[in-house]
């Protein structure tokens, strides 16, 4: 990977944890309602993958979605008018936190129902089948859509019918409060996949060049041979499920243990060991990543509200 | 103009669509090598091979889910639920998928999505397989639902369904396949959301739809030996609801009555009575009643089935009591 790009992606990792942050404080100011799900100790994952996939190649996700949003190449600005539920937002503030996507950008959502998008995935990969076009789905979800329905229904169809989609599962341990092990008949997530005849492998999330290079082979193999793959992305997740998680299913020697492992400290050693930058350039990245979400919030607070007409639009088409 | 049966007019709607516009397919269980379930895709397979006519596993969320993905990028998909009873183990896609996606994304996602599920009772397969939850689904804004009633409506709804934007669930009825009536040959095209005047009358209305409307027919011509002269609105369309019709009827005959075949608590009729009273309180000579479903899973037993499903006599008997 060339040095620029590498910045660029340092740059993203940095810009989610700075949204999620900002997010986090403008949510207790009560300025953003609903659920929100912070992506934070997560970044390496949505970071390393988008970056594998050619613009023609779709994204969906779960409701866990900023920094899929942002990776996608939605700037900061939309995203924070979206959490403020602004008239600026992608979804002109009617999705929220949990509903970001542009088509423009081939980021099909931010889908809430857990797993239910898994099938809509597919669906996006049989258009494009139907189409007898090359283009890959990546569906990312997390470790407890595993456990439900849909998740097996989708997997089953994808190699049935030789779907293009690369299904990645996040295992960030919990799903919500109960962990991998009380939840799953299986602890090591990508043995589902096996159940397809699918072919698998189990990443290490924290570090995003890893996630990138198994991410470019597996949508490369899926474009190639026309079958799915199912990537096992082992992660971590610093803040609660949502805000206001009272987070009595681990303790804090257990967070703190993973935050030594951060993504994002990660990934500056392995900058300044390589010497692709030194620290004063990476620094000068954080201040920048800052500075521009700073703004994305003025221009979210200043943005208007939707117009109650708008209540109204967006039902039917025709 | 020929005579045509329900299931004829459906299957030309369908090829006429496909041949219209290579973005349409079909997808579900047993549309394609067995024909479909109720023989509505015969010789479709042959005709449009696997790519345009998909074979689906028994997975009502894979093939609703996957129809809404397709749609979303731009393909007009036409999934087939074998029975809307199946739409239950689908109902995410249904009411939360379909029904909120162009909503929730600002319209930045359309679903020219098509849903065509056999609903109904009569045909003595038990509580499960016999229901008609028409109103549930069309308690959802973002869902269209249409239920046509006759083979000349099927055929223009159908096709001006495979042509909309949003998405649609089209609900046709067990055992009115073989109902034949005149039908336009080529294209035609009926207006999503009208309702229509299937029979003139001047002495009370009767507000109705899809099998409804076959009972309330043959009701409106036992009255017609007495001297009642029944008029019959057809709904076709649950939502978006066109009351326009039903309330210029009734200002005319100012007593109604309302036929669903699916259960009176919280249906179809209890929205359209309360519209009227709503909207036609002033024009109201005589309370209006509902038939509707007894309150019972359907049996499977042919005598206590047909106990509980509305049948012509107790529309005739409402008619009579309207008019007292």
């Amino acid at each position: 990977m060339k040095k620029e790009q590498q910045l660029g992606l340092y740059h993203q990792m940095v810009l989610i944890r700075r949204v999620e942050e900002r997010g986090a404080e403008l949510y207790q100011q009560g300025k953003i309602g609903g659920f929100m799900h912070l992506y934070i100790g997560q970044e390496a994952v949505s970071t390393g993958l988008i970056a594998a996939r050619e613009p023609r190649d779709r994204v969906i996700t779960a409701y866990r979605d900023h920094g899929v949003a942002l990776n996608c190449g939605l700037s900061p600005n939309q995203v924070m008018a979206e959490l403020l539920g602004k008239s600026t937002g992608m979804s002109k503030g009617k999705g929220g936190s949990m509903h970001m996507a542009s088509v423009e950008k081939n980021f099909w959502g931010g889908h809430a129902i857990v797993g239910g998008h898994l099938p809509v995935a597919a669906g996006l990969a049989v258009g494009d089948q139907y189409a007898k076009n090359d283009n890959v789905t990546i569906c990312m979800f997390g470790d407890g859509a595993t456990n439900i329905g849909y998740f097996h229904e989708a997997l089953n169809l994808a190699k049935a019918w030789g779907l293009r989609v690369l299904w990645v599962c996040e295992n960030n341990k919990y799903g919500m409060g109960t962990s991998v092990e009380r939840a799953s008949a299986v602890g090591e997530i990508r043995q589902k996949a096996d159940g397809y005849g699918m072919g698998s492998e189990r990443v290490d999330g924290m570090d995003v060049m890893k996630v990138y290079d198994a991410a470019k082979n597996a949508i490369e193999q899926v474009r190639r041979e026309s079958t799915p793959y199912f990537l096992e992305v082992v992660t971590y997740r610093y803040r609660g499920h949502s805000m206001g998680d009272p987070e009595r299913y681990r303790t804090q020697d257990e967070v703190k243990k993973w935050q030594l492992n951060d993504p994002i400290g990660i990934f500056r050693k392995y900058l300044m060991d390589k010497k692709v930058a030194n620290a004063k350039a990476l620094d000068e990245i954080d201040a920048r990543a800052a500075d521009e979400v700073n703004k994305a919030v003025e221009f979210a607070e200043a943005s208007p509200e939707p117009a109650l007409e708008e209540l109204f639009t967006d039902i039917y088409v025709d | 103009m020929a005579k045509i049966t329900m299931r004829e007019a459906i299957s030309q709607a369908l090829s006429e669509e496909m041949d219209r516009d290579p973005a349409v397919f079909i997808m579900g269980e047993e549309v394609g090598v067995w024909g479909g379930t109720y023989a509505v895709t015969k010789g479709f397979y042959d005709k449009y091979g696997p790519n345009r006519i998909k074979d689906t596993p028994i997975a009502e969320n894979a093939i609703i889910g996957g129809a809404i993905g397709a749609a979303m990028v731009g393909q007009r998909p036409v999934a087939e639920l074998m029975t809307i009873n199946f739409a239950f183990s689908a109902m995410d896609y249904v009411v939360n998928q379909a029904s909120k996606l162009h909503y929730m994304f600002g319209g930045q996602f359309t679903l020219p999505l098509v849903i065509r599920a056999v609903g109904g009772g009569g045909r003595q397969l038990g509580a499960t397989h016999s229901q008609t939850p028409d109103a549930i689904f069309a308690h959802f804004p973002g869902l269209k639902v249409v239920s046509p009633g006759t083979p000349e409506d099927a055929k223009g709804l159908l096709k001006s369904a495979i042509r909309s934007n949003d998405p649609i669930l089209f609900i046709e009825h067990a055992t009115m396949y073989q109902v034949r009536g005149d039908v336009p040959d080529g294209e035609y095209l009926i207006s999503i959301g009208k309702s229509k005047v299937q029979r003139e009358g001047k002495d009370l209305t009767i507000v109705t739809y899809c099998k409804g409307l076959e009972l309330s027919m043959k009701a409106a011509e036992e009255l017609s030996k007495e001297g009642i002269e029944a008029e019959i609105v057809d709904l076709r369309t649950l939502r978006p609801l066109d009351m326009e019709p039903v309330l210029e009827s009734f200002k005319k005959t100012n007593r109604a009555i309302v036929v669903e075949e699916g259960w009176k608590s919280y249906g179809v009729g209890s929205e359209i009575v309360s519209r009227i009273y709503e909207e036609a309180f002033d024009f109201v000579d005589a309370p209006i009643i509902r038939i509707a479903q007894k309150e019972v899973p359907l049996p499977y037993n042919r005598t206590l089935e047909q106990a509980a499903l509305p049948q012509v006599p107790d529309i005739i008997a409402a008619a009579k009591e309207v008019l007292k």
